[in-house]
């Protein structure tokens, strides 16, 4: 196993200084067939010593055996895990190269807080170093979104394996990002107590939300205008349904807001952060309200929550019937991480297979692309990796074969072409 | 009306106050002696002795006879019947006459702009917040609007500094009299004054409360050394005065209990007992505050209650502040019990008002009266020295003395005069008297004469207690009175005259009644319900209202447990060391012997005492390791928690600042770590600077305090750091602090270096003229190999920088930490012979981490370096099992190699393998069972214990958390309850975490969680 790895290694990186030449895979050309593998279908199932058969970029089939085609290139996965591409469902990847004292290398935060026309998918950087270390850890799909100081525009769904944004561009538009104020009293300090109420104040700017959708949805109900404006322009598929609003929300009352946006201008919301979904999980039920929760790997809010709390957050939404996805978010390890953090929901609550789903068919749904993605399933887009060990657990999860839309990439990345460079240098 | 009586008195005081002897006078001098002689009250001398029915004379100020028998003819009798009379209060820790502070206290910011030296012109110290060479007398003017309101609280003398700086220079003693300063002050310079707040000071140094703790060590011997005045210093002014001020009382603020120690601790290195000020949450821990043998200043400035209503908002409320706001009434008390003594003050309360309601809730809280009265008169006094003029009572002591309707402490208790050096300040006076008591009203009206029992609440309301009467309106201004009353009807309304307003109230026509307060009787006329004319008198039968005075009515309420810590994780009783047999785990031993299965491992007395199958031992407690995993605890090399600061970033080479001065045993991440196997953590400082400050080792003794939790008998490091952080690439206004490079990095260390080693040699010459230097002390350490580097590095010039410095003045670095190239030049660092700590996989944060792979530590564990996993980060170090985890992914590792990475090899990187880092007989029983192979992420601890006592159980927890929650509901309603009953209640304050980091990574940390420099 260790040495099919490193034999995998040699070849990404033969004669490789630097990441330019891990070149996007060609269109699938012929059959692939995976056999012999354990099938995690992201759905709950596990079919043992199955078979995928890929076609076209698209699933053709899934069967309990081992299949055979003429000419198909046939990949024996046998004692491998066999899992649905992982998806990130809320990042800046491609946005943010170097996380600090590098301005130039970041386009992830706009100035202004009314951006809905911001568009995240046009700043979108296929040769960012970062994408492929994502995909050598089993992630294939992200959602790009907009930071900024309040509407700060919209998401989409790119796959990592591109020459450019354009190619990339696995769903355009997807989403429309909120960030909510922080609606906390002022925290206990030594200081003097600040002038202003942070509640009071978080509200004004939630009503004054308000107004703008309430004009932006007569405007899109207009049947002629005058002058176009392209704010309201954007919101325009919000309003259609078109487009979920992600609220980045953590407590309670920032939720119930969001919760309240949803009914009163009738649009799909999803919980980003959600650090206390889990108070109002049957609220976030009873409201079809879906949550990403951001980075497992927390502390807990406050020095008297269970000190596992984050980490058994997603059995408590999954017991209350609540969808959610996982998102690693967490800068310093750039995202590769998201695997294992459903490795922590499953050692704190839910079963491998339902904390797999988290991470594959559930975010699909959540972020609209289900139709295509999130699971192995006949007619999906060959979005597939197979790792030679339980995936969600670090000490197994090595990646030897990824595909997406049928495409077998290169697991090659930056990192893995230093490490070749100084094995080299030390004749390791 | 009031005004026009009260002229005439402060038109008095003020022209006594102007015959003065020097001071000419513009018109007639009236020179007067003060003769009054106080008679028939109940005289407090002390709190052992009162004269009852005594008699005190007073003349030009002073007292000069108590006792019994007759006034002297020349005294003016103020009879004091039914009254008390006690020493005048005393205040040791007032501002009293002092300009504020010119601008609010700033706080090292990493990003902030930086000022290297003082700004204060003259012959000053070179930091800024020395200011010894502040006199207060020199600044003070008396200030009637604020003697006012301590005059009325009952204070007559107080202490008074400008709080202002770390040293504050010196406070006077001055009477609260309206009076010429010249005539008010009783003792120019009483006391010395310290704090860990460097307040106005611009300076950038000290930005950490370690930084405030190296800066008074060194400036002690910075003024040791100045007495032999060194020509290199020229005249420092600010050194004079804190050798001179040297002999006086030595007071430190220093507002909590964890810095109560602290500062004692500073005071034992230097043979000075501090004088010191709490911070109301001594109580916590009032063992070790007692063993500081110090003498407290406490305030009664409890904690209000905070509008809990909300659940939303409530929820962010930590139960250690519910708990504190129930508790901290009971600190004075807490301490008179433990016999530490203590003097009370005003200062920080908010409004004065509460000053006499929280005393009272103080001795609700077990306080007794006796303790109160001694921390208010004599032992200020004592303590000051100036017990011959103030304190007590006894003739040839000034006339300061407050006269009171009752028990000074009593709720209804009156506090009627303060007199200070024997000028009469009214405060409830017979003037203004505020009136309490059972009266009987007589009216005389035509043909009849009716009696009432009226009782009076005070100047606004009384009660006539009759059957018969209905509503009282009444109004006193202590001179004239008035009151007017109702009766139920006798009989109807007259027939035919139709009253609407009196048959709605069914009220008879109202008496009303006005007079003169004669003192003990009123007296005067009306109209009575017909209209007829009447006279009338109220003699008064019994001082005060009746009903339960609730400070003697001392109720115990249930009140919340003390824990160690104080948090709601903490416990009653610190966990004990025990005999525990492990039966039948899978022991990971990271020693030779590998991993034994079906193996009993036997803990006595806090090590490892015996490995093997089948062990028994009687009296052991026996925990079932069959299908569980035991091996060391984990050992984090590179952490930030438990620690009040982390980064002294105000100069480029701090290492005078220690960790250690500043651990904070409170920090809920100890737990939280304990319950991820974390044994051992190294605090290391920040990486604002290139040679930071020296570290701490500490083992995770979850309610031990701050040294307790040292790991006692380690080898001393220091955190040294190169690159981004300390050139301040991230500034956004641009760095002006040397170094803004690499090149210039390796100049700051060069000349550090040298400069130690000529240090070094200078001192071993003897010469008086060496400088003691706190700085260059640590050097001369890592010079001699007595103290040991771990450098936050992170690319491969700076790496062989830090090495050829290290080979150029002939010392080894013994750790890079972060060291993410460190593959690059991993043959370099293992010629040189350094330990390594990375982390797994964290890269692209910032410029110098591009490079970053992680397959880092493979590559270094395969070239043959000891190589450590580390956290840096309050979250991730309870995972850190899972980061070794990692290496084995990245880079194929082996499972005993990547597990050491985070045990044994940090052990032998911190020089403590000996102790800890392998399941050895002989080893510190630092171990944690866990619930499947720890290096899996299914893998939980399910105990960790340190030295053989269990701090973290899985089930425990459980129960912990049960706790928490029913704990929280019970002091929410109480402070519900507390509010709906009257008590001022504040908006609610979520209580912060804050959490410290080397300044390079912001990790999650819920959404309470504030960067340490915030606060």
């Amino acid at each position: 196993m260790k040495l099919a790895f490193y034999i995998l290694f040699f070849f990404c990186s033969l004669a490789a200084a630097a990441q330019d030449d891990i070149y996007p895979a060609k269109k699938q050309e012929g059959v692939i067939i995976i056999n012999n593998g354990i099938i995690h279908t992201g759905k709950g199932a596990v079919i043992q010593n199955g078979s995928v058969v890929i076609r076209d970029g698209k699933i053709q089939k899934v069967s309990e055996q081992p299949e055979t085609i003429s000419g198909a290139t046939v990949i024996d996965a046998s004692g491998k895990n066999v899992y649905p591409g992982l998806i990130l469902p809320s990042t800046d990847l491609g946005l943010r190269e170097i996380g600090s004292g590098v301005r130039g290398s970041n386009d992830y935060y706009e100035l202004g807080e009314y951006n809905p026309d911001v568009r995240s998918i046009v700043a979108y950087n296929t040769d960012s170093r970062i994408i492929n270390t994502l995909r050598s850890n089993g992630i294939l799909l992200a959602n790009v979104i907009p930071n900024g100081r309040f509407l700060t525009g919209s998401s989409s769904v790119v796959q990592l394996d591109a020459w450019t944004w354009e190619d990339a561009l696995y769903k355009a538009d997807n989403g429309m990002v909120l960030n909510m104020p922080e609606l906390i009293k002022p925290l206990r300090s030594y200081g003097p107590a600040p002038a202003t109420d942070p509640v009071k104040e978080g509200m004004k700017k939630v009503e004054e939300l308000k107004s703008f959708f309430a004009e932006a949805k007569a405007y899109a109900n207009a049947s002629s205008k005058q002058e176009t404006n392209l704010k309201f322009e954007a919101l325009r598929p919000l309003f259609e349904k078109k487009q979920k609003l992600f609220v980045t929300a953590d407590i309670s009352r920032q939720i119930l807001v969001a919760i309240d946006l949803a009914k009163t201008f009738d649009i799909n919301v999803v919980i980003v952060g959600g650090s206390d979904s889990y108070l109002l999980a049957d609220l976030l039920k009873q409201n079809n309200i879906p949550v990403i929760l951001n980075a497992l790997h927390a502390l807990p809010t406050l020095e008297d929550d269970a000190i596992d709390q984050p980490f058994k957050t997603p059995a408590i939404l999954k017991k209350a019937g609540v969808l959610f996805a996982l998102n690693d978010d967490f800068a310093e390890a750039r995202y590769r991480n998201l695997a294992f953090l459903a490795g922590t929901a499953s050692a704190y609550g839910l079963s491998k297979e339902e904390a797999l789903q988290a991470i594959t068919a559930d975010a699909a749904r959540i972020l609209g692309v289900d139709d295509r993605a999130g699971s192995i399933e006949v007619g999906k887009d060959a979005n597939i990796v197979i790792s030679s060990g339980d995936i969600l657990d670090m000490d197994k999860s090595i990646v030897t074969d990824a595909f997406i839309q049928g495409r077998k990439i290169n697991l090659a990345n930056k990192q893995t072409q230093l490490y070749h460079r100084y094995r080299e240098k030390y004749k390791l | 009306m009031k005004k026009l009586i009260l002229l005439p008195l402060s038109w008095l005081l003020v022209f006594m106050a102007a015959a003065q002897v020097s001071f000419p006078v513009n018109g007639v001098a009236d020179p007067r002696t003060g003769v009054f002689a106080f008679t028939n009250a109940t005289i407090v001398k002390d709190v052992n002795t009162t004269v009852q029915n005594g008699i005190m004379v007073i003349k030009e100020g002073k007292i000069v006879s108590i006792g019994t028998g007759a006034a002297p003819k020349d005294a003016v009798v103020v009879d004091c019947k039914g009254s008390y009379i006690y020493p005048s209060l005393i205040d040791v820790y007032s501002d009293y006459g002092m300009t504020a502070s010119q601008r609010p206290a700033g706080n090292f910011s990493f990003f902030g702009p930086q000022q290297f030296t003082s700004t204060t012109k003259g012959p000053y110290n070179w930091n800024q917040a020395i200011r010894s060479e502040i006199n207060a007398v020199d600044l003070f003017s008396t200030d009637e609007s604020k003697a006012q309101p301590l005059r009325e609280l009952g204070f007559g003398t107080v202490l008074s500094h400008q709080k202002d700086g770390i040293a504050r220079g010196t406070g006077v003693v001055a009477t609260l009299a309206k009076k010429k300063e010249n005539l008010t002050i009783l003792k120019d310079k009483a006391a010395a004054f310290y704090s860990f707040s460097k307040g106005t000071s611009t300076q950038s140094y000290p930005g950490s409360m370690m930084g405030a703790v190296a800066l008074l060590r060194q400036t002690y011997l910075d003024a040791q050394w100045y007495k032999s005045r060194p020509a290199k210093e020229g005249v420092n002014r600010s050194l004079e005065a804190w050798n001179e001020d040297q002999p006086l009382p030595q007071i430190f603020e220093a507002n909590d209990k964890w810095s109560d120690l602290r500062a004692d601790r500073i005071g034992d290195e230097f043979g000075v007992q501090y004088i010191i000020k709490g911070g109301g949450n001594e109580y916590q821990r009032i063992k070790e505050i007692a063993a500081t043998k110090a003498p407290f200043i406490l305030s009664l400035n409890f904690p209000e209650a905070q509008k809990v209503d909300d659940p939303a908002d409530a929820r962010f409320v930590a139960l250690s502040d519910l708990e504190h706001w129930e508790l901290a009434p009971g600190n004075l008390a807490a301490f008179e019990k433990a016999k530490i003594p203590f003097v009370i003050t005003a200062a920080d309360l908010k409004d004065s008002k509460s000053f006499w309601p929280n005393l009272r809730k103080a001795l609700q809280y077990g306080l007794s009266e006796k303790a109160a009265l001694e921390a208010l008169t004599a032992t200020p006094a004592a303590l000051l020295k100036i017990s011959d003029k103030v304190g007590s009572l006894a003739p040839g002591k000034l006339a300061n003395f407050i006269i009171t309707s009752g028990n000074l402490f009593s709720e209804k208790t009156v506090l009627i005069e303060n007199w200070i050096q024997g000028d009469r300040y009214d405060i409830n006076s017979r003037i203004n008297n505020e009136k309490s008591g059972q009266y009987q009203l007589v009216v005389t009206g035509p043909g009849a004469t009716r009696q009432y029992n009226l009782e009076v609440k005070n100047n606004s309301q009384a009660t006539v207690k009759d059957k018969d009467a209905l509503t009282t309106k009444f109004n006193s201004d202590g001179s004239l009175v008035a009151l007017s009353f109702s009766l139920k009807p006798a009989d109807k309304a007259p027939a035919g005259k139709k009253d609407s307003v009196f048959e709605k109230t069914q009220a008879g026509y109202l008496i009303r009644l006005s007079g003169i307060d004669y003192g003990t009787t009123w007296q005067g006329v009306g109209t009575d319900e017909k209209g007829a004319a009447v006279s009338w008198v109220a003699t008064l039968v019994k001082n005060g209202v009746t009903g339960k005075d609730s400070a003697q009515a001392k109720n115990n309420p249930p009140l919340g447990k003390i824990v160690y810590p104080f948090d709601g994780y903490g416990n009653e009783q610190l966990p004990q060391q025990e005999t525990i047999l492990i039966k039948d785990a899978t022991v990971w031993t990271n020693e030779a012997a590998g991993r034994l299965e079906h193996t009993d491992v036997l803990v006595k007395a806090g090590k490892i005492a015996q490995i093997g199958k089948g062990l028994s031992a009687s009296g052991a407690r026996v925990i079932d390791g069959s299908g569980k995993y035991l091996t060391p605890g984990i050992i984090d090399e590179h952490s930030h928690i438990a620690a009040f600061s982390i980064n002294e970033g105000a100069q480029s080479v701090t290492s005078e600042v220690r960790i250690g001065d500043n651990l904070n045993p409170e920090d809920i991440n100890i737990y939280r770590q304990l319950s991820g196997g974390v044994t051992t953590s190294h605090i290391l400082h920040g990486s604002a600077n290139t040679i930071g400050g020296q570290t701490q080792l500490i083992k995770l003794r979850w309610g031990a305090d701050d040294e307790g939790l040292k790991f006692k008998g380690a080898d001393p490091f220091i955190k040294f750091a190169l690159g981004e952080n300390v050139k301040r690439t991230a500034q956004p206004m641009g760095n002006t602090r040397y170094p803004d490079t690499r090149m210039g990095v390796y100049e700051v260390l060069n000349d550090a270096f040298q400069r130690a080693r000529d240090y070094e040699k200078a001192l071993k010459s003897g010469s008086k003229e060496v400088r003691r230097d706190l700085e260059l002390d640590a050097l001369v350490e890592i010079l001699n190999k007595k103290r040991f580097i771990t450098c936050h590095s992170y690319v491969q010039s700076e790496i062989l920088g830090l090495i050829n410095i290290a080979e150029k003045y002939g010392f080894k670095v013994n750790t890079f930490t972060h060291i993410l190239e460190g593959y690059k030049v991993a043959d370099r660092i293992k010629q040189h012979g350094s330990n390594v700590s990375t982390f797994s996989d964290w890269w692209a944060y910032k410029n110098e981490v591009r490079d970053a792979i992680p397959y880092n530590a493979a590559i270094m564990q395969k070239m043959g370096l000891n190589v450590c996993i580390n956290s840096d980060d309050a979250e991730m170090a309870r995972r850190l099992n899972q980061e070794a985890a990692k290496t084995i992914k990245y880079g194929g590792v082996t499972e005993d190699e990547a597990f050491k990475m985070v045990t044994l090899n940090p052990a032998k990187a911190l020089h403590v393998e000996d102790r800890v880092g392998s399941i050895k007989i002989g080893k510190d029983a630092d171990l944690v069972l866990w619930s499947n192979n720890p290096l899996s992420i299914y893998a939980q601890a399910l105990y960790t214990m340190v030295d053989g006592t269990i701090y973290f159980d899985r089930e425990q927890d459980k129960q912990k958390q049960a706790h928490i929650a029913t704990e929280r509901n019970r002091l929410i309603q109480k402070m519900l309850a507390a509010a709906k009953g009257g008590a001022p209640a504040v908006a609610v304050k979520p209580t912060p975490q804050v959490v410290l980091h080397c300044e390079d990574y912001e990790h999650a940390g819920g959404v309470l969680t504030v960067d340490g420099f915030d606060l």
